[in-house]
């Protein structure tokens, strides 16, 4: 089996998963899925990028198929394992098709249970004879899950060989951002080529940094409020060119944020939405050492809006004169003067 | 009335010598809040501005008798260790605004929350005001004004919006609640509007949710079937690109659930007004409020 080695699902319908019947067939199978962009816009987000890995592996004579996975379970508050007969399909296709699929809690305090694992096998019909090599399978992946601060780890397909043999064939793991720190090794395995060059340099000066395909740029200072930031600019006819939380306080995160959408050549206007409680004296928007606009996105027009504590300071930041800076009340009157502004038009 | 703090409110801080907990005691001192004590581990027996440290949760207890614990203590410095603290002193409600605590450490302190009988909210959340009277919390006091508008939102930012709203449009607030962003909160959307719909100062509701999870939709079913107040809604996220994280760690949507569009139809069809940008969610409120006291058209 030739297998691209890339950051999204629907490989397989795609093209980049293979059978070779021979070591000649492998090499051409192979050079056809390097180079090939097989990324699944829904899986993926944004990343458009070209496989340049494959995984080349011993086909099996396959006599079931399973879908195994633990999950981090927001309704449940805990951590919930499930398994379908179903293997080798997207677990969420399966959830639309054929609900068959068979979920247990783990204990959120003492971890999963024998019994849990063991009512997940007979849930989905398992022999007697297969159920225990299922159970350690089960016991596994819920420790691997835990041990790396897992939201998700999936493997799919897992299945039994008609001798009997239970075999991983593909795997994936979604790690929570928040339990990096506890986990330094994991920051190696992370692939550039696999992530969006701006997102990557955002994480690491700790903001939360969307790319998307408009051309309005977002700065705004908390998650929920950048949203609706997004939204107001679609709803008034225009399309954001990010999301971007900078939060509540450090300088120079706010700094690095405006220059990510300053070099984004895309980007005819920015909509700055700065609402908060945490301002304090020195975090004021605009503060002196904000860098200067590069001249090539010079024509940029600033849309302004500016609400909260010490609001008075805030409102008159010290470092936005620009001629082309223009103010809001309200959201809905941002978002329609931006997209106004980035179409050309002159607005006050 | 009102619900979750008040006039009797009695605050304990934990991790009150911190940048944020020392500010953010100072800020509701200023608006008024009883601010009876602040805890942390070896700093007893100072004070931060006027109230007294004590080096545990259980020594505050004893000699402040507080009702309610204000937890400030980062993610870093085990914010877990202090939600657990404060439930096992005792203390009936535990807010939490630490945020970046690592999931997989909230499923266990959710579940001994639980077992102890205190409530928690959040964590990642703004907390809970209820104008006038006390502010638990981070946002900007000055933007409420007591009224009978009750607020729960997954969204620090757009509480304000609306509380901003709500006022500018002359009517006030009952309680704002910040239920937090996270995917693993203490109180849920339901278990607030539970307490709106019970609280005889509260006249209708406004819902403010976000892409990602189901508890939109759980808070849609439960309007239906219990909420007899009037309730405006609004969620984050129509524009947001599927399987991308927005910043909170609750809002990520994959697949065909958790997007703002099946959240939006929820609520509608349980009789929310829903809103297309926070500015529109105050008129909706008017509108429904003199709808509710005609006594005509539908009362949600």
């Amino acid at each position: 089996m030739i297998k691209a080695q890339v950051h999204s699902g629907g490989r397989g319908k795609a093209g980049g998963i293979r059978l070779a019947k021979s070591p000649e067939e492998a090499e051409r199978l192979a050079g056809q899925i390097l180079g090939m962009d097989i990324h699944d816009r829904r899986s993926s987000g944004w990343i458009s990028a070209a496989t340049h890995q494959v995984l080349v592996a011993l086909g099996v004579a396959i006599a079931r198929e399973y879908y195994l996975g633990a999950i981090l379970d927001r309704d449940q508050r805990g951590v919930t394992l499930m398994g379908s007969a179903e293997g080798g399909v997207e677990i969420e296709e399966v959830a639309r098709e054929a609900p068959e699929i068979i979920k247990v809690e783990a204990d959120p305090l003492l971890g999963l249970q024998d019994y849990e694992a063991r009512e997940l096998a007979f849930g989905l019909g398992l022999e007697a004879t297969q159920v225990n090599d299922f159970v350690a399978i089960v016991k596994g992946l819920y420790r691997a899950f835990v041990g790396e601060d897992g939201s998700l780890a999936e493997i799919n397909p897992l299945i039994q060989t008609d001798d009997g043999r239970w075999l991983a064939l593909d795997s994936k793991m979604v790690l929570d951002d928040s339990a990096l720190a506890r986990h330094p090794g994991v920051e190696n395995l992370r692939d550039p080529d696999e992530e969006n060059a701006t997102e990557m340099e955002a994480r690491a000066a700790g903001l939360a940094f969307v790319k998307l395909d408009g051309d309005i740029g977002c700065m705004v200072n908390s998650a929920g409020l950048s949203m609706a930031t997004m939204d107001a600019i679609k709803n008034a006819g225009g399309a954001p060119a990010n999301f971007l939380d900078v939060g509540g306080g450090a300088t120079a995160a706010q700094v690095l944020g405006l220059r990510l959408i300053l070099t984004d050549p895309h980007v005819k206007a920015i909509l700055f939405n700065i609402f908060g409680g945490i301002a304090r004296r020195r975090d004021r928007a605009g503060h002196r050492r904000r860098p200067r606009p590069d001249r090539r996105h010079g024509a940029a027009s600033w849309s302004l809006r500016l609400l909260g504590t010490n609001q008075e300071e805030g409102a008159h930041p010290a470092g936005i004169r620009a001629s082309n800076l223009i103010t809001a009340e309200t959201l809905d009157e941002a978002a329609e003067k931006v997209v106004a502004a980035s179409r050309g038009a002159a607005v006050s | 009335m009102a619900i979750l703090v008040d006039s009797n409110t009695r605050v304990l801080v934990q991790g009150i010598t911190g940048r944020d907990g020392s500010f953010h005691t100072r800020q509701m001192l200023d608006y008024g809040t009883t601010v009876v004590a602040g805890v942390t581990p070896g700093k007893g027996g100072q004070e931060v501005h006027g109230v007294p440290v004590f080096n545990t949760v259980r020594q505050a207890v004893e000699a402040t008798v507080p009702n309610v614990s204000f937890i400030t203590v980062p993610a870093r410095l085990n914010a877990t260790d202090a939600i657990l603290e404060a439930a096992d002193a005792g203390v009936p409600l535990i807010i939490c605004i630490s945020e970046h605590i690592p999931v997989l450490d909230m499923v266990k302190t959710y579940a001994r929350v639980q077992d102890s009988g205190s409530r928690l909210i959040g964590p990642n959340c703004p907390g809970v005001i209820t104008p006038g009277q006390a502010k638990v919390g981070i946002m900007p006091g000055f933007i409420h004004q007591p009224g009978h508008v009750g607020i729960v939102s997954r969204s620090g930012t757009l509480t304000y919006e609306a509380v901003h709203a709500i006022s500018q449009q002359g009517l006030g607030q009952s309680t704002a609640v910040g239920i937090g962003g996270d995917p693993i909160i203490g109180t849920s959307f339901v278990d607030v509007l539970r307490l709106f719909q019970d609280d005889p100062d509260t006249h209708g509701i406004v819902l403010i949710g976000e892409i990602g999870g189901s508890d939109e939709e759980t808070a849609a079913a439960f309007i239906r079937e219990h909420v007899t107040k009037p309730v405006v809604g609004f969620i984050a996220g129509q524009t947001a690109p599927p399987g991308k994280r927005m910043g909170h760690a609750g809002a990520i949507i994959s697949g065909g659930t958790g997007t703002a569009a099946e959240k939006i139809a929820a609520l509608s069809a349980a009789g929310a007004r829903m809103a297309n940008s926070p500015a529109q969610i105050a008129a909706l409120m008017q509108e429904a409020l003199a709808n509710a006291e005609r006594g005509t058209g539908n009362a949600k």
